[in-house]
Order: structure tokens, then sequence, then C-alpha cells
């Protein structure tokens, strides 16, 4: 199979790789997908509670060149966005910019989970009360 | 010497072709062209010759007498010939067919297909070394048993099956016993008397023959094997496959198999010493990584290993400039992890994990160093873009997580 451009590019120098501290209250952590589905991705975000701006966004992926180059993408595009900003990007936007076959379609996905992860992650512990925008519409 | 990229190593799926082979052929495409059944010119003379050395050159890999040699498309081919062919032939004798869950595709589905026209299959579960039980074979075996088929040598992880005690069963107990050799032939020594085989499928282009060429043999003698045939025409081979002969693809073949039983003791060596240097780079600077499949039960070629905490087709994509394979060939289009690894009772997180090395005659002590370290080099870094890994190294137990798919 051959891989786009813009994966090869996002897996040979992937964005954003590492890890921030899941115990700061200013952090939240989204970790989807299993082992024996070949995807895990992890997607951390530091929030700025006076702002809800997403100052910091960082991620960890176990899977295939696609599955790492849309969990890379989503901490570019993440960064600097407000909350709400965030929430409303969806997979079909990932497929769109990586070209994505449709047998990668499920790598962008479990990366809109990941944002809908980490943003419920950081709400829940601080408290943050904002209505989620209805149903995530994945295509 | 400078290494040339990228570098093969995936010789269970298939092999190049010889340049003796290659050479062997050439003749045969536009001066010799005849067609082997044409009986009454020298063009057709000239090739049924050539047909008739091959087939003897391909007998003698495997101590068998020529005319037990069938020529066919390839093993798929072969292993449908062999399995259908038996069901059909031995319809009123039984209706039950032995084999076990790592076959190959062409005979697992064959099996399938005969289990829509009212055969019954009985799927033998593996060991953790990836071999069949001889007591729950034998306990298996039914009066309405028709046939075993049980590969030599598994493609995915290099496990040799015990053929000479199953031939042993079979022939105790009155049951064709088929093998599915691909792997097997021309890199172990392959012996249809010793082991008792009755019917064997063989292939020319995973031992440095030409593609769209294989075998079956048949066995005429004690007991003798008579076959359905599932192509009909111009009885070619006996009835047993019509269909004009492939005379270049079959003089590649007879070459093929002469060459690989010259050299195979020199060359199983030779193999057997790249894996084990394989191996060992690996070992020695990675931590969690497991090899899949018997050890001691192996083709020497064949290394099987899982890189825990690194997703093989990622791993595959680091390693642009090697060919290796995640899966099966077969079956590397789909998603799933290997059926193979899942019956040795592999996690399917480690199953996702896994990459087959074929090594084969062309490869080098270079290109086993050169194939080691790029895959230690990628695999680090992929290990350090894997929150299993750092969770594991966390000391979290992965197994005990709740995930969210």
């Amino acid at each position: 199979m051959a891989y786009s451009d813009k994966v090869v590019d996002h897996y040979s120098n992937p964005r954003n790789v590492g890890s921030l501290p899941k115990e700061d209250p200013n952090v939240g952590t989204g970790l989807v997908g299993a082992p024996e589905c070949g995807d895990v991705m992890k997607l951390q975000m530091r929030i700025n509670p006076e702002t809800q701006v997403i100052e910091e966004a960082k991620f960890k992926t176990f899977g295939c060149g696609s599955a790492i180059a849309s969990s890379s993408l989503a901490t570019e595009w993440v960064k600097g966005k407000t909350v709400e900003e965030a929430l409303a990007i969806k997979n079909t936007d990932i497929v769109r910019e990586l070209s994505l076959p449709p047998v990668k379609i499920h790598c962008s996905v479990l990366a809109e989970d990941a944002i809908k992860a980490a943003i419920g992650d950081w709400k829940k512990k601080a408290g943050v009360e904002t209505p989620t925008p209805a149903g995530s519409a994945h295509e | 010497m400078a290494i040339k990229l990228p570098i093969y190593m995936d010789n269970h799926a298939t092999t190049p072709v010889d340049p003796r082979v290659v050479d062997t052929m050439l003749p045969y495409f536009n001066e010799k062209f005849g067609n082997s059944a044409s009986r009454n010119h020298s063009f057709g003379w000239t090739a049924e010759e050539a047909v008739e050395n091959a087939r003897a050159q391909v007998a003698r890999l495997i101590n068998a007498t020529p005319k037990e040699i069938v020529f066919t498309s390839g093993a798929t081919e072969s292993d449908n010939l062999a399995i259908k062919g038996v069901a059909e032939m031995y319809r009123e004798k039984g209706n039950h067919i032995i084999t076990q869950v790592t076959e190959h595709k062409a005979v697992l589905d064959a099996c399938k297909r005969l289990e829509k026209y009212g055969y019954e299959v009985t799927y033998l579960p593996v060991g953790k070394d990836g071999r069949v039980d001889l007591d729950e074979l034998r306990g298996t075996i039914t009066p309405k048993t028709i046939l075993i088929t049980i590969m030599y040598a598994n493609n995915e992880i290099g496990t040799i099956q015990p053929v000479a005690e199953i031939g042993k069963i079979a022939k105790e107990k009155g049951v064709f016993f088929h093998t599915d050799a691909v792997q097997a032939c021309g890199k172990i020594p392959v012996d249809v008397q010793r082991d008792n085989i009755d019917l064997l499928s063989i292939s020319a282009h995973k031992m440095y023959g030409p593609k769209g060429v294989g075998a079956l043999y048949v066995r005429r003698r004690n007991p003798r094997v008579q076959l359905a045939s599932i192509i009909d025409g111009g009885g070619h081979e006996r009835g047993m496959r019509s269909g004009t002969l492939n005379v270049p693809g079959i003089v590649g073949f007879g070459k093929a198999a002469e060459l690989c039983q010259q050299e195979m003791p020199e060359e199983s060596k030779r193999m057997l010493a790249l894996r084990e240097r394989l191996k060992e780079n690996i070992f020695s600077k990675l931590d969690e990584v497991y090899i899949n499949g018997s050890m001691i039960h192996r083709l020497p070629n064949n290394m099987n290993i899982s890189f825990a905490f690194v997703e093989g087709e990622s791993l595959l994509m680091g390693i642009n400039d090697v060919a290796v394979s995640s899966g099966s060939a077969c079956t590397s289009a789909t998603l799933e992890p290997s059926y193979v690894l899942k019956a040795l009772g592999v996690g399917e997180d480690l199953a996702h994990t896994s990459i087959r090395f074929g090594l084969g005659r062309f490869n080098t002590e270079e290109e086993v160093d050169y194939v080691s370290n790029r895959v230690i080099e990628v695999v680090n870094r992929l290990r350090e873009l894997s929150p299993l890994y750092e969770m594991a190294k966390e000391g979290v137990d992965l197994s005990k997580m709740s995930w969210k798919a």
C-alpha cells in the first residue's frame, strides 16, 4: 500500500511527541483504542483555564503509519485552538488532509475520539461545565 | 562490498529465479518452443524430452519416481487437486477429512468448499510450538476418514510438522496423507518414501524457480492413489491435469529442483548461520522481543519475531529499504492479525507486532547486519512513540487495562 506524502512526512517527523504530567489539573489526557485492535493513541493537552485555549499538545501512538500521522496532525491542529474549536475537528477533515484510503479511516476516527477524550478528561478535572456539541458525527 | 538496496528478505513469499535456472529456460521460449503433446514432429519430441527430464529432476528431490509427478500451475492448484480429487474419487469410502488450523488458505479454503458439499472436516488445533498433537490426530480418525492434509512446514513461522509420524499413523489407519510441502521442498530433505507421504504439493517459485508452475506428487504404489481431475480437457498428465504444459516453466522448475538438491547440505547450514546471526543481533539490542513458533522444529531460513509495543505495519514502513513481511503476503491486504499466530495462542496485541524474516540463497551476512540494524533503530524510535511501551515501563499491566476500542 502506498502512503501519501503527508502521512510519510508525519510518520518520519512526528510533531509533538511526548507526554505531559497527567496529574496536572490543566492537562487533559485521552487514551483511546486497544492493543488487540492494533491501534492505541494517547493525546494530551495543556489547557489554559482562563481562556480555554489549548497551549500545548503531545501524543504517543501505537499503530500503523496512518494512525501515527492522524494523531501527529491532531496535535498540530488543536494547538492554539480553544476547546470548543478543537471539538469541532471532524475525522473527515483528517482523512482529507492526509488523503487516507478507506481502510485507514478508522485511524482518523480514533484521532477525533482522542481529542474528545482528552478534552473530556480536562473538563472533568477542571469542573468545567460546557455543553458538548451534539453527537460526534463520524463519517 | 557495498550493499544494494532494497534488500529482499521475504523468501517465503517468493524467491528470485536463480540465474542458472533462467539460462536453462531461455531456449524453450523461442527456439525449442514445441508443445510437449505434439507427437508427430521433432519440436514436440524436444519439448517432451525436456519435460520428462524435469519430471525426473523434481522426482529425485523428494525421492519419488517420475511417473508420480503431475505438473500444475502452482501449489494452490496442487493443494486443490489433491484435496478435491481425493474427496471426489473416494466419496463412497467416506466423507471425512482431517487438517489443521495453520494450513495455507489453499488447503483451508479447499476444505471449506468441500464442507458445503457435505464433507466433514476436522481442523486440529496446534500447540504453542505450532505442531499438531499426534494422539489427538489418531483419536480424530474414523472409518469415514479418507484424507489427512497437514503441511510440511509453515509459511509464517517455519514450524515443521511431525510429518514422518503423521505418515506412519495414516498408513496404519489406511488413510491417505497429503502434505503441502511448498516451504520445505528444496530447504530440508523431503522423502516421500521415508515419511509415507501419498500426495505432496510443491511450487517452483519458492525454490528459485519461476512462478506459475508447481507439481503434485501422487503415489502410484503401496498404496496407489487415484484422483478425480478438477481441470478437464486433453487428458494431459495421465488425465489428472489437462492443459498444455508450461514447458519453459517446467524446465526451470526441474533445474531449480536439481540445484536445491545439490546445494541443500551447504545451503541449509548457511541459512541457519544467517538466521542465528539475525536473532543474535536483534536479541542483544532489544528487550521485549519474542520468537513465534518452535525453535527446534523450524526451517533454517525462517525467523518470526514479535516486537512488543510496536505495530508491525508501522515497523515495515520504517524499514522501507528492506522487504520483509508482517503476517503472510496472502493476507497482508487485511488488517486482521495473522490467524497462524492466533492459533499458537499469541495474544492479538503481540500478533500485531510480528515480522516474518525469510532468508534465501542470495542473502549475505552484510545484509543480515544491515537489516537487523535498521529494525533495531526503527523499533527503538517507534517505542519512543508508543504509549504502550511507556505504560509498560511505568509498570502498568496492559492486560488488566480496560480499553475503549
